[in-house]
């Protein structure tokens, strides 16, 4: 009890002369020791590896040894100016609004739907969730034969008169020209966007129905004693109601997408002109397979930025909201 | 929406038609990884196996087993260390709060977020260094490092649930830091160590950048191997098939059996307090 009032009275009091001392016991010298390594690894092998990473970025280590004179942003001047760098920017916004939006609106879909107290409810929650305890290179496995243009989905589709070259088209939908690329949709991220979309749906489930099954079912009483339908019931009351979920699902989707490497590896590789590369393919055929190290970290600090204006905000307002 | 007469029949038949998109891929992974060769065709791809041939199973298997085993060593013993850690760590962080506690678990959240590409040029230079580049330990260090702000923050929430007056009257009756996590915490932290050791599992099973760039060869864990085995053109597709299932079996058993901790770790890694 004596810890908890001097913590209150630390921070009520402006003056610190009448700040009591807080007692230090031997008991937390102890707790501490035992969070030090761990602070020691998360500050030498997260922070002190990206301030490492940064400084490659700005050296001229783009062979197989080490040179670290300083380049300046040589590297990601190059970057800016490379057509498959383009590409992958273009790839990658692509990617995130389609599988996002995908996900948020089959999420909130499936949510509603297994909320309404189906015969087989547990089933078919499973059958929406169970992609998720696979691995994205499983996943980019299998649909690559279920997107081949010769096969899987287009002998269905075939005798309707679709016939797609899925992953291997090249076209580019809306194009315009921007930089040294053709800006738009390009046709073959639809075949990894549905890939994505099958394996990551559950997670926007599952937290949606968790968001669901806190709402107080007076709520719901209410609403259709005001004589709401069904739809206006959850358009108008449930959905508002699940807007912060929305927000997680946005941010957390969003930095799963921004940093996607194994399944579209797996899947597509970089593919004709780009069409299906992005960053995190980029940093590591440049890096691993051709040894541009400065480039590679180059494209790595880009990325990390990327999903940094997502994540730290979110991180920040959810120090103050919860706990 | 259970109004109208054709409303359930509806939603029944949505709720079908949803499982067939999510289980399509399944369907034919399975049927093709039991074909026979010559049934192996593009054109017969939909349709099921006359024959059940488990020949595909065990050539995957011989090309597999050898990584499969390097994924064994590598999950088991990072899962118990990286779950062991964030026990420690969240017991800190939740009873044993200290200025800037809050501010410091912030810090360490963070690590979960970040592309592993911008620390992976530098980890693969230190691993080199210290002599655990290609191999399994190195591997095994490396997630038990990345792992603890997961592990930290699922424990710590775990512990913000039991209440601080135990803490607190254990305190009195003089038992001290190692006391209380003993005889307290661990006791309680049964379901704890169940949802965060899946979750572990399952991400270090799947994990795929650090496990291609740390190993080689022999040392290579099974997405690797998965990997370089669809991506060789000879190999035929019902053997792919039969890999990737082999590959996906240890956590789909997981998650078949123990679902219901597999989302609660889901939802503990994701929406915060």
């Amino acid at each position: 009890m004596e810890t908890v009032n001097v913590t209150t009275t630390e921070k009520a009091t402006a003056v610190p002369a009448v700040r009591k001392k807080r007692k230090w016991t031997a008991d937390h010298w102890l707790a501490a020791a035992f969070l030090a390594p761990s602070v020691v690894l998360i500050f030498l092998f997260v922070y002190g590896f990206i301030g490492w990473t940064g400084y490659v970025s700005l050296s001229n280590w783009n062979s197989l040894v080490p040179d670290w004179s300083f380049a300046g942003l040589k590297n990601y001047l190059y970057l800016f100016h490379d057509f498959r760098f383009q590409a992958d920017l273009r790839n990658t916004l692509v990617f995130t609004v389609l599988f996002i939006a995908a996900v948020i609106v089959l999420g909130q879909l499936l949510a509603i739907l297994l909320d309404q107290k189906l015969r087989g409810e547990s089933l078919f929650r499973n059958i929406f969730f169970f992609p998720m305890a696979l691995s994205f290179v499983v996943t980019g496995v299998v649909w690559q034969w279920l997107f081949n243009p010769s096969t899987g989905v287009n002998l269905f589709l075939k005798p309707l008169g679709l016939d797609g070259k899925w992953y291997t088209d090249t076209n580019i939908l809306g194009g315009f020209h921007w930089g040294k690329i053709e800006f738009g949709v390009p046709v073959a991220i639809v075949a990894v966007v549905v890939a994505a979309v099958w394996q990551m749906t559950g997670f926007a489930v599952a937290m949606y129905l968790a968001g669901l099954r806190a709402i107080p079912d007076e709520v719901r009483e209410a609403a259709r004693m005001d004589g709401a339908t069904e739809f206006q019931l959850y358009w108008k009351i449930i959905l508002p109601l699940l807007r912060p979920i929305t927000v997680s699902v946005i941010i957390i989707m969003a930095h799963i997408s921004l940093k996607i490497f194994d399944l579209i590896y797996a899947m597509t590789g970089p593919g004709a002109n780009f069409v299906t590369d992005v960053p995190g393919v980029y940093m590591f055929e440049t890096t691993f397979r051709g040894n541009y190290y400065a480039n590679g970290a180059a494209i790595a600090i880009v990325m990390l930025l990327s999903v940094a204006i997502f994540i730290v905000p979110y991180l920040i307002s959810s120090r103050k909201g919860g706990s | 929406m259970a109004r109208s007469v054709w409303a359930r029949p509806f939603l029944y038949a949505l709720a079908i038609a949803m499982s067939v998109f999510f289980l399509m891929p399944v369907y034919v992974m399975v049927a093709t990884s039991l074909k026979p060769l010559d049934e192996v065709t593009l054109a017969d791809m939909w349709k099921l196996p006359s024959t059940i041939d488990w020949s595909s199973y065990a050539t995957a298997f011989d090309k597999l087993a050898p990584n499969f085993w390097n994924s064994i060593l590598l999950v088991v013993p990072a899962t118990l260390l990286s779950a062991l850690l964030g026990a420690l760590n969240g017991y800190v962080l939740s009873k044993w709060k200290f200025k800037g506690a809050d501010t410091l678990f912030t810090l360490i959240l963070f690590g979960m977020f970040i592309p592993y590409q911008s620390i992976l040029i530098p980890l693969i230079q230190f691993l080199r260094e210290i002599g655990l580049y290609n191999t399994i330990p190195g591997l095994v260090f490396v997630h038990v490092v990345y792992g603890i702000p997961i592990t930290t923050l699922m424990f710590r929430n775990f512990y913000a649930a039991i209440p601080d007056e135990m803490i607190e009257s254990a305190k009195i009756d003089g038992a001290g830091f190692v006391r209380i996590f003993r005889y307290i915490m661990l006791p309680l932290s049964i379901t704890g160590f169940v949802v965060v050791a899946i979750w572990q599992f399952t991400n270090i099973w799947n994990e795929f950048l650090f496990a291609v760039t740390i190993t080689t060869s022999d040392k290579q864990p099974i997405m690797v191997a998965l990997q370089n085995l669809s991506g060789s053109q000879i190999v035929q597709w019902n053997v792919q098939m039969a890999g990737a299932l082999l590959a996906a079996l240890p956590t789909l058993l997981v998650y078949i059996f123990l679902g219901k901790y597999f989302v609660r770790g889901l939802l503990a890694g994701s929406v915060k307090g």
